[in-house]
């Protein structure tokens, strides 16, 4: 119980005096965060450094921790970049992909929440339950009709089969709706007598205060697009067509021979949402974390 | 023609089209409508849609070329259907056990990261959030070959150094769950410590001043202080891994490299869903399963809200 003795006392109390026993906590606490961030790294840093490696010997042997620079080179990178594979097809699939549904999710979703918050209008309360009724079905129940409804309407295999019905996400919408809910309604009337249309009021005065939000589900939004699996799965069925964790998934056969590839190019399909991360970490945080606030 | 077109749209454009226009655009009656159109619209199309005909496919057989009324034979097989009932049985299990594992210490990890006693704040949350980058598939590779069954793989040299194993991981029934939890706390344990770290962020840091003050410990302004202020954060964590918990499929479908695993250790109920419905073209009955799963979720979500007294409080207010 020592350590939750001190546990709670967070924030600054600056008049504390140092004791012997504080010196102690101190160690203990950042030993058990560095023992934390070793066993979160761990398996990420043995993958980096067996992509160097080739990929028959993950096949036999499986990931190992062991950290051996036998056989290393860079013959699966350079196999990536420029053999013959369709590895780059797909980062590009990935990028346009997740490029379109973010600016449309981004933009629907806001001028929906805009609707639901700034108007009293008939309709507008089950509305916004709808949202958040929708947000208690998960996706995978409605994947099958879904599916079919695709097929039907002839989008299968295109992006816009995956696309569009992702756009309207809901919790998007409840996102910009709990920040848009919070801003004065003045504004709206300010620019109605300088004579802004309804729309150019939203666009104009509106959405420059929300930047926040934007860049906040803007972030989350890229991460969900470019790692979505289940649903783009569904939807493409050519192998020229597959977004990256498709096409990295399809590597992976019992036979083995493209291992050399598999891990190479995971590694390689972290890169640009880390840099994304890298500068934008605040805003990723205000993001996922916005919506645990709110009881 | 051009012209007198031309002259014509600019002549009444001043008198009476300008007007209806201008009464259309800044109408506040309107606006709202055309706003949230898109929405109506997305709801109808790819929910309510989808919904009812999951609804009525469950009540048929469906094949790709006919469909025949049944009732509720769907449902009724689904009640003795062996391989739905491990579906089930591992679902919940999983959901369970990542309740367990991913709310008290993502909860206690964040109280102590908080904590002005440890150092070098900054990178611990970085590197905590890492693993919320990588998409399901790059973690499930990565753990597939961490899990293999040869003795030198990653989890096998880790329990090596407890004296254990090594395991064939993912060939038998506890040690799949074992995976799956492992890869399952990589994955959500920053995430979720996140949650609670903007949660304790959210609470007055005068209560903690006036606790100390009263003499408070350290443990007591964590039972009396952060724990009962931390409630909302902990039913939005609950509620979403209770939901995340149960419609789990992909990540057993990356550690087993396909919906196959030996005697069905990694099938979840979306698992069989997919395998009815997508592999098999059943789709009625994995209409049947669907609807299954979401009214067990709903109905778990809605006794974890009365329990922790989630509507008595909006009541209240």
């Amino acid at each position: 119980m020592v350590t939750l003795e001190n546990a709670a006392n967070f924030q600054s109390e600056k008049n504390i005096r140092r004791t012997p026993s504080h010196t102690v906590l101190s160690v203990v606490f950042t030993l058990i965060f560095t023992l934390q961030a070793v066993l979160t790294l761990g398996p990420l840093i043995a993958a980096l450094f067996s992509s160097f490696r080739p990929g028959r010997l993950l096949m036999r042997y499986g990931l190992s921790f062991t950290v051996s620079l036998k056989d290393a080179g860079l013959k699966n990178y350079i196999e990536l970049f420029t053999g013959n594979n369709q590895y780059f097809r797909w980062f590009w699939n990935s990028f346009i992909l997740t490029a379109i549904t973010v600016v449309l999710t981004l933009f629907i979703c806001y001028f929906v929440a805009y609707g639901l918050s700034m108007y009293q209008f008939r309709g507008g309360n089950l509305l916004f339950f709808l949202v958040l009724a929708t947000m208690m079905v998960p996706f995978e129940i409605l994947m099958l009709p879904l599916y079919r409804e695709i097929i039907g309407m002839k989008l299968i295999n295109t992006r816009a089969g995956v696309v569009l019905p992702t756009i309207c996400g809901s919790s998007t919408i409840f996102f910009f709706r709990q920040y848009l809910i919070g801003l004065p309604k003045d504004l709206l009337d300010a620019g109605r007598i300088d004579g802004c249309t309804e729309f150019g009021i939203s666009v104009r005065i509106i959405m420059p205060i929300a930047k926040p939000a934007f860049a906040s589900m803007a972030i989350l939004c890229t991460m969900g697009s470019w790692n979505n699996v289940l649903w783009p799965m569904l939807v493409f069925r050519d192998a020229k067509k597959f977004t990256l964790p498709i096409g990295l998934n399809s590597l992976l056969t019992p036979y083995g021979n493209n291992y050399d590839l598999l891990i190479a190019g995971s590694m390689f399909s972290i890169l640009p949402l880390f840099i994304v991360f890298l500068c934008f970490q605040r805003y990723l945080i205000g993001g996922i974390t916005a919506g645990a606030l709110k009881g | 023609m051009r012209p007198v077109s031309f002259v014509l749209f600019h002549s009444f454009r001043k008198e009476s089209v300008a007007p209806m226009k201008t009464k259309f655009f800044y109408s506040q009656k309107v606006a709202p409508y055309l706003f949230v159109l898109p929405f109506v619209l997305s709801f109808l199309i790819f929910w309510i849609y989808p919904f009812a005909s999951t609804v009525y496919m469950s009540f048929h057989n469906i094949t790709t070329t006919s469909s025949r009324f049944v009732g509720i034979q769907n449902y009724q097989k689904l009640l003795t259907d062996k391989v739905f009932q491990k579906a089930m049985f591992n679902s919940f299990r999983y959901m369970i056990w990542t309740l367990v594992i991913l709310i008290p210490l993502p909860m206690l990890f964040a109280v102590l990261i908080n904590n002005r006693l440890t150092k070098a704040k900054g990178f611990f949350k970085s590197v905590m959030y890492l693993p919320a980058l990588t998409s399901v598939v790059v973690a499930g590779i990565i753990f597939r070959l961490l899990f293999s069954e040869n003795p030198v793989s990653g989890m096998n040299q880790f329990i090596s150094l407890f004296g254990a194993g090594p395991y064939k991981w993912l060939k038998y029934d506890a040690t799949g769950l074992v995976a799956l939890l492992i890869l399952a706390s990589w994955r959500w344990m920053g995430v979720n410590m996140l949650y609670f770290m903007a949660g304790l962020n959210a609470i007055d840091t005068s209560l903690y001043e006036s606790a100390s003050i009263d003499g408070a410990n350290g443990w007591q302004k964590f039972r009396y202080i952060s724990l009962p202020l931390l409630k909302p954060t902990t039913i939005y964590v609950l509620t979403i891994s209770i939901y995340a918990g149960l419609a789990m499929f992909m990540e057993s479908y990356m550690l087993w490299a396909g919906n196959n695993s030996p005697k069905n250790i990694g099938l979840t109920i979306v698992g069989y869903l997919y395998r009815r419905g997508i592999e098999q073209g059943k789709f009625g009955y994995a209409s049947a399963v669907g609807l299954i799963l979401l009214i067990i979720a709903l109905i778990v979500n809605f006794i974890q809200l009365i329990i922790s007294g989630t509507f008595k409080k909006e009541v209240k207010q």
